[in-house]
């Protein structure tokens, strides 16, 4: 479903030239749930974002459902993320000034879809993570833990196949953390969703089918 | 989805409470500014009664009489030039000698009124279109015989008269007594040319010097052309006359530049060179883009704290253009409540400038047309100043965005 075949990521300013990526090669199968781990500065959350499409590998290629994507436009890969991908981030990224339902509904404002659709998707999508009585709440209402389901519906909103999450855990506590882990093992198990997780948790990591390791931009064994 | 950048705008503008209100107060008072300054030109130069056939009326304002020395006057001309030079010209329909409007201070039992005086003779009444509210001008036999009689304004019937009719009464103006014949709607002080409380013949006048001046006068000439294409057959005809004039004293004045022009054109050409409307077009243009570099301003300034807010609008499957779009709506629709801002505005500033008598007799009026042009104007600087802003949002990595990154 993932494939990452050589894949450099260096980041250059004028003076500086530091390696974030350092020949990864990577596969991750249609409904794997794979941790990625290693120390602050080693690359992880850097992968993620070449598998989100967000930053654009120096060297190597990348092929997602057997489509190699690396001289798609802005317009292409945008509509990709929209509709295979769905982000979880560390800090929630929630848009304060919107509700949590208009949060959630924000990858279907891309779509063709009607208001009414809309909404029924976003309240489904909050039953998911047990929030539909916080719809019209604003994420300031809410606790850590609350913000992070918002997100979490947020990125399943629109059915993607593949779920990045970068430290979904990092800004909660273990209990929280624990809730956070549940609905995200239960999207892998229910909806065979592939999920990549970036962690610094070794337990969170080992209820991951399968940990990738980063070591300064190098995957290591 | 237009919803929910809607939503998002109000929210961001009642965030940003002080930026909303400077950008509201720019694109407000612009608007208001350029609707009040169109409504006090359409005042001066439109045709409004009595110059409702402003198109074919022109005037001989200024001359500049020129010596042999190298000395010149330049200024309103004598009634002898006019009466000479121009009421033979054989083109226009008519032809008006009148003379400026000056103060005179009148006593009416013990209060003192002080009243604009204009001399003027009998062709006047035809040149110009005056609403008669009682009576009538006076007439060619009037003027002939030096008859003491005056045609009043309104305000000046009831400053005088209080409610009952003047007609027939007797005015005291130039410490000389005039018999009112007749009584007409206000004119706007504005109305350069013809405004004044009252307007009493030419020949009635206590003094008689005033035959005798040539090139330093009070007077001016108006001719009303038979339709717009006789103007220049005016011009020409004109023309022909000065180069016949006889100089009173060649020594001291020996030419005379002039030209008949409606009020526009004179204005264009003595303070502008001719480039009124230009001058005008450039001042508006400049003018609308000062709220333009405002937005632009406050608009970076608002897109770097949202920065997060592209970062995951981006990861969720916005392309650029469609950021684009979102932030120009915002603008319009700032514009927009701008605009209506500017409607609420410009109605209380022409009220005020009514009501408070700060231009005597003026009534501006709000010109839906020049509103709805400089509302059409206002909404394109607003697409323009959110398209360079939103242009420099959409250059913005998503990953740096999500991290809140700089532009």
């Amino acid at each position: 479903m993932i494939r990452l075949e050589n894949i450099d990521k260096v980041y250059r300013t004028d003076t500086v030239e530091t390696v974030a990526l350092s020949n990864i090669n990577l596969t991750v199968e249609e409904g794997e749930f794979v941790s990625v781990m290693g120390p602050s500065g080693s690359g992880k959350s850097t992968l993620l974002n070449v598998i989100g499409l967000l930053d654009i590998p120096t060297k190597g290629r990348l092929s997602l459902n057997g489509d190699w994507i690396n001289s798609y436009g802005d317009r292409t890969l945008a509509k990709i993320r929209n509709q295979e991908i769905g982000f979880v981030f560390q800090t929630f990224q929630l848009i304060s000034d919107l509700n949590v339902l208009d949060n959630v509904e924000i990858p279907l404002l891309y779509r063709r879809l009607s208001n009414s659709r809309r909404r029924k998707l976003a309240l489904e999508a909050l039953d998911r993570v047990g929030l539909t009585s916080r719809a019209y709440h604003f994420p300031t209402q809410l606790s850590g833990g609350q913000q992070q389901r918002v997100a979490i519906a947020r990125a399943i909103v629109g059915k993607p196949r593949i779920l990045l999450a970068d430290e979904p855990t990092g800004n909660l506590d273990s209990h929280m953390g624990d809730e956070i882990m549940e609905i995200l093992s239960g999207l892998n198990r229910d909806d065979h969703s592939t999920i990549i997780m970036v962690t610094h948790d070794s337990r969170m990591a080992e209820r991951t089918r399968r940990t990738v390791r980063l070591f300064d931009g190098r995957q290591v064994n | 989805m237009l919803r929910n950048y809607l939503k998002v705008a109000f929210k961001v503008f009642l965030r940003r409470k002080f930026f909303t209100f400077i950008s509201l107060f720019g694109i407000a008072l612009t608007l208001i500014v350029l609707v009040v300054a169109v409504s006090l030109w359409d005042h001066v130069f439109g045709p409004h009664p009595p110059e409702t056939r402003a198109d074919r009326v022109l005037t001989v304002y200024f001359i500049n009489a020129i010596g042999p020395a190298g000395n010149h006057t330049f200024g309103p001309a004598g009634y002898a030039f006019l009466d000479r030079y121009t009421r033979p010209l054989k083109t226009p329909e008519s032809v008006s000698l009148h003379s400026v409007f000056l103060p005179t201070v009148s006593y009416r039992n013990g209060v003192k009124i002080k009243t604009w005086l204009k001399n003027v003779d009998a062709e006047f009444w035809r040149v110009f279109e005056f609403n008669f509210l009682e009576g009538g001008p006076f007439t060619k036999e009037d003027e002939k015989n030096a008859s003491r009689v005056a045609v009043i304004n309104e305000t000046t019937s009831r400053r005088f008269f209080g409610g009952a009719s003047a007609i027939g009464k007797t005015i005291e103006l130039d410490r000389q007594n005039f018999r009112v014949v007749g009584v007409v709607s206000d004119v706007p002080m504005l109305r350069f040319t013809s405004f004044s409380d009252a307007w009493t013949p030419i020949s009635s006048r206590r003094s008689q010097m005033y035959k005798r001046e040539f090139e330093n006068g009070m007077f001016f000439s108006t001719l009303l052309a038979k339709s717009r294409a006789d103007i220049p057959k005016i011009h020409e005809e004109f023309r022909g006359m000065l180069a016949r004039i006889e100089y009173p004293d060649p020594k001291l004045y020996n030419k005379i530049v002039a030209r008949p022009n409606t009020l526009l054109d004179a204005v264009s050409d003595e303070l502008f060179m001719g480039g009124l409307k230009t001058a005008v077009l450039v001042a508006i243009v400049l003018f609308l883009c000062l709220p333009t570099i405002n937005l632009i301003n406050i608009n970076v300034s608002r897109i770097r704290e949202r920065a997060s807010e592209i970062g995951v609008r981006k990861a969720f499957g916005a392309d650029s253009g469609t950021l684009v779009l979102q932030f120009v709506i915002e603008n319009v629709l700032l514009t927009v409540i701008g605009g209506l801002l500017a409607f609420v505005g410009c109605h209380l500033v022409l009220w005020l400038i009514n009501a408070t008598g700060w231009i005597p007799y003026a009534h501006l009026a709000l010109n839906l047309r020049i509103f709805l042009y400089g509302l059409i104007l206002a909404v394109f600087f607003g697409l323009l100043s959110g398209v360079y802003p939103a242009w420099k949002m959409s250059q913005l990595h998503p990953v740096q965005a999500l991290r809140g990154g700089e532009l």
